[in-house]
């Protein structure tokens, strides 16, 4: 068995039971990489002496028996939109292509208490604006299933180090469906919690009121388990909020009554993506949950209020750079207004440009009432939508793309089909929802995801049905064809001499046998 | 025709905070360049805001004051624009939901200027020209400090009551502890929107706004400079143009800035980094409850229960910092009329004379009161008592323990006193006799030589009347 099969949490105890060393994972992690990384280009930065240094500290913190978390020393990767400091942040974007933040996201930092080890930053779509990894400055990451195909997006890199075995777990941001999409096109698990259930300071802000960070695993127990590491009340954000206390539930998904809208499975669903998902709510149904038809009409509205909402907060939110106090300065300029022009000409990629030219029209003077306020107030009326739905079922189950990954370049220069492809996601962040997805079929040998849809706050159900039904199936287990790296505990029992390093004990159970 | 002025007022004060309104950097006023400063007030990507309570606590004091509604579920919104001295190319303000609406204040002669809203903002930085090196500088210590934005309704029709306005109001800004309003260092500044219409119109002339008046007097000159352009422009038949002027106190005159036309569209949009902010009664109520003694209400108690004469109560309360002085003096020594003087004569004069303001201070109330205590007792006499005055205001030394250290004390015994008038008539028949020969000048020469006997310490009204007695004759038994 290969080291790259075993879960975040498995690999976590494996540590602490000192069965493996820190810096052995770490270098394993960076081989890994530097072996995927021709083909995916699913990293930004990859950070060999930083992670091998992390490694090494956390290893002396176990040491001195500090007890960390269950994920201390296992390498993960962190996606370029997140602050850390000293460390290059680049949002995937010429404009701060240079940029080295002096400070630490909350997340970061908590990871850092927690005993992470940060082995890359991961690509995205520039500033996180697109479904496919393919704006990003540093050109497109790949997807591990198949290179000639996108690995969705914005989260595109972090989805695919994680699917590719890079890392055992990452972070992503999700504004629209960034970190769901990328998980269901790269057959890996990933969750964007409840809006304010993270902190997003320190996260390069896209549409503020739509963005949250969340988790990106092998198994959506993975997720839950990071996500335990970075949530909760953070001072610096003042829209974060502490997780309420979770009622005691048993395992499993007896009795719980599952959603499922039919107008998610309507037109402009691949039949091939269809059959999985509804498949899937049979498995559910067979083990126990009980099958609801719900209607969430609003959908329809949900892209263009999204598109609305995000691309007005965009238009701000980008607006700092500027060329005057970091990140990239168009050269010659002779005046101020110059100095702007040419920085945000040159410094910002064509999509990132549309969206802020159409975020700084539906604010402007004579517009706002007709884009923004209307946009808001479909806002308020989805939010309803869902609030009415979960009082006739415990969680919604949905596709969460319309097609599988498809070819880099196919739909790049047709933004419409490619806004079209967050049409089950763009809602749920439009609501403050948390949603999970996870793998739950193959169509054209390419991976389907399935997208749930909880309470605020209601992960744990939505973590609970997850896990049951990947204790039920083994869609999350698939793996990629990818070259051997003969690191994995196997071969390190049998094989002395490994190249890499790589060390494991035998658990107590093998030794005694 | 005459014309009218009509004019309104948009007064931006810097809260004395501690901390910025989205920080935890100070705002204190003339440090080095980008010293107080931090990731979030120069708007790095990824920071976010957190509201300064003590923010909303000033807004509603200041709200209280004026009479204003307070909004009970405010917002914050985002004003686009750029300019390098703004750091997020957004300025966090309030439009939708200001915290203080429809307010009031009496400015005297019985006229009220009606206060539209007040809104909470962030400060933007400075840019510093540098002419040697032919570039600018940005200055980033101001961006994030606590604005008020108070905007008056169009009530005002002179110059006079504009400036009356502002100095009620920095008077009541002041009193309420919330800005230290010193236009110089720009904590207090004030816009001028003004137009003119021909008397007896009722509809509004196209306004204009005026920017960058540096002292109260500038403000006086801009309206009415700016309302004698209008006049002019209007006789002459031409139109006002709705336009930003800037003013230029050195050449008393007024230059557009930019026109209506090339305003800019700030795509005001509400701040989704930060939750509404609830103001429930109870928190209203403890402002209030807490709320500071206004000067008027200071003058008001000086004159009912001091029995101060409004002079006093005025001068008194020009200051803060001198009403605190008088009003713990006066407590501790139950003389408020005695305090009063010696605040208002000696020690205005001698803080003036020092270069001092009145917040600079240190004076020891009690201090001051053992000193008024000496002199109304008659234990020294007033010119000692000025120099220790003097004393206590520079070395703050304990009046008490001085007189003794120096001598000062009166000579309070009478018969001393008595052995020093009968000593100088001895000495001076001369004077005896000019006094009794009708010459009243005699009996000052003698006064002033019983007091240099005593060394200038003993009370001058004793003396007085020892010497009347001595002169008169064998004072009855």
């Amino acid at each position: 068995m290969d080291l790259r099969d075993h879960t975040a949490l498995e690999v976590g105890r494996m540590v602490r039971e000192r069965r493996i060393g820190c810096e052995e994972l770490a270098r394993h992690a960076l081989r890994a990489i530097a072996e995927t990384e021709p083909a995916l280009n699913a990293c930004v930065t990859v950070l060999e002496a930083e992670a091998l240094a992390a490694a090494r500290a956390v290893q002396a913190r176990l040491d001195a028996g500090e007890a960390l978390s269950p994920l201390a020393g296992v390498p993960m990767v962190i996606k370029d939109n997140i602050c850390t400091a000293g460390i290059p942040t680049t949002c995937g974007s010429k404009m701060l292509e240079s940029f080295r933040p002096p400070y630490n996201a909350t997340v970061y930092e908590r990871l850092l208490a927690a005993g992470a080890v940060l082995v890359a930053k991961t690509n995205l779509d520039e500033f996180a604006m697109g479904g496919s990894t393919e704006t990003s400055r540093f050109g497109p990451t790949r997807n591990p299933w198949d290179t000639a195909r996108v690995p969705g997006g914005s989260s595109g890199g972090s989805a695919a180090s994680v699917a590719a075995g890079q890392a055992f777990y990452a972070l992503g941001s999700d504004t629209g469906g960034s970190i769901r999409q990328p998980c269901a096109f790269c057959g890996v698990s990933g969750v964007k919690p409840t809006y304010g259930a993270v902190s997003r300071y320190g996260l390069i802000a896209y549409a503020s009121s739509l963005d949250q960070i969340g988790t990106i695993g092998r198994d959506i127990l993975d997720c839950a388990a990071a996500l335990r590491l970075i949530e909760g009340r953070d001072e610096r954000d003042s829209t974060s909020v502490a997780r309420p206390p979770e009622a005691e539930a048993p395992a499993g998904v007896r009795g719980l009554r599952i959603g499922v809208p039919a107008n998610y499975f309507g037109e402009g669903l691949d039949p091939a993506v269809a059959a999985p998902v509804r498949a899937a709510a049979q498995t559910f149904a067979a083990m126990g949950a009980e099958l609801v038809d719900v209607a969430l009409p609003l959908v329809e509205y949900a892209i263009p209020a999204y598109y609305v909402v995000a691309c007005a907060e965009a238009s701000s939110n980008l607006s700092r750079y500027d060329g005057v106090k970091y990140g990239f300065a168009g050269a010659g300029a002779e005046s101020l207004e110059e100095l702007y022009l040419r920085t945000r000409s040159e410094g910002f990629g064509m999509e990132v440009k549309r969206r802020i030219m159409l975020g700084a029209f539906v604010l402007s003077a004579g517009y706002f009432d007709a884009y923004y306020k209307k946009a808001m107030q479909a806002r308020e009326l989805i939010q309803r939508d869902f609030g009415r739905v979960f009082t006739q079922c415990d969680m919604i189950l949905s596709p969460n793309a319309p097609t599988t990954a498809y070819k880099i370049g196919e739909n790049i220069d047709d933004p419409l089909k490619m806004y079209l492809g967050d049409i089950y996601t763009v809602s749920v962040n439009l609501a403050g929802l948390p949603g999970v997805t996870i793998p739950c079929g193959f169509a054209g040998g390419l991976p389907v995801g399935l997208q749930l849809i909880g309470r605020a706050f209601d992960e744990a159900t939505l973590f609970r049905a997850a896990a049951a039904f990947q204790a039920e199936t083994n869609f999350h287990k698939e793996r990629p064809n990818r070259p051997s790296v003969p690191c994995g505990r196997e071969a390190a029992t049998k094989n002395k001499d490994l190249g890499c390093g790589l060390q494991v004990q035998p658990t107590v159970e093998e030794a005694r046998a | 025709m005459n014309y009218e002025m009509v004019a309104g007022l948009e007064v931006h004060v810097e809260l004395s905070t501690a901390s910025k309104i989205f920080c935890g950097c100070v705002t204190d006023f003339g440090g080095e360049p980008n010293t107080h400063v931090c990731p979030v007030c120069t708007g790095m990507p990824g920071t976010l805001p957190v509201l300064n309570r003590t923010v909303v606590e000033f807004a509603v004091r200041t709200g209280l004051a004026l009479r204003c509604d307070i909004t009970r579920r405010g917002k914050f919104d985002r004003k686009n624009y750029f300019y390098p001295d703004l750091p997020k190319a957004y300025q966090v303000s309030q439009l939708y939901l200001p915290i203080c609406r429809d307010g009031a204040l009496d400015i005297g002669g019985g006229k009220t200027i009606g206060i539209h809203e007040i809104h909470m903002e962030e400060d933007a930085g400075k840019l510093i020209h540098d002419p040697w090196e032919d570039c600018t500088l940005v200055d980033f210590n101001r961006c994030g400090v606590p604005l008020l934005e108070i905007v008056s309704e169009p009530d005002f029709r002179s110059a006079g009551e504009v400036v009356a306005y502002l100095e009620k109001l920095r008077e009541i800004l002041l009193y309420l502890g919330v800005s230290d309003c010193k236009m110089q260092e720009g904590s207090m500044r004030a816009d001028i929107n003004l137009s003119v219409r021909p008397e007896g119109q009722a509809e509004l002339g196209t306004r204009t706004e005026m920017k960058n008046m540096n002292s109260f007097k500038a403000i006086a000159r801009a309206v009415e400079s700016e309302t004698k352009r209008q006049i002019e422009v209007l006789k002459a038949g031409g139109r006002v143009r709705q336009e930003t002027r800037r003013w230029d106190d050195n050449k008393d005159a007024s230059f557009a800035m930019r026109s209506k036309e090339n305003a800019q569209d700030y795509r005001y949009f509400p701040e989704p980094d930060l939750l509404p902010v609830h103001i429930d009664d109870a928190w209203i109520e403890r402002v209030r409850r807490e709320m500071p003694e206004l000067a008027e209400d200071k003058r008001r108690r000086y004159r009912a229960d001091f029995g101060l004469p409004e002079y006093d109560a005025r001068q008194l309360t020009s200051e803060r910092a001198w009403a605190r002085l008088f009003e713990e003096t006066a407590a501790r020594t139950g003389r408020p009329k005695a305090a009063a003087n010696l605040i208002m004569t000696d020690i205005m004069r001698m803080t003036g004379d020092s270069g001092l303001l009145p917040e600079d201070l240190t004076l020891d109330p009690a201090k001051l009161a053992a000193l008024i205590g000496l002199i109304e007792g008659g234990q020294i006499n007033r010119t000692v008592g000025k120099k220790v005055l003097e004393q206590v205001f520079f070395h703050d030394v304990d009046p008490e323990a001085y007189v003794k250290a120096q001598g000062l004390l009166l000579v309070g015994d009478p018969d001393l006193v008595r052995a020093a008038v009968e000593k100088a008539l001895a000495d001076n028949p001369k004077s005896v006799e000019d006094y009794r020969g009708g010459k009243e000048k005699a009996f000052g020469f003698l006064v002033g030589q019983t007091m240099r006997a005593l060394g200038g310490k003993a009370d001058p009204q004793l003396i007085n009347r020892l010497v009347r007695e001595a002169l008169a004759g064998e004072p009855a038994e």
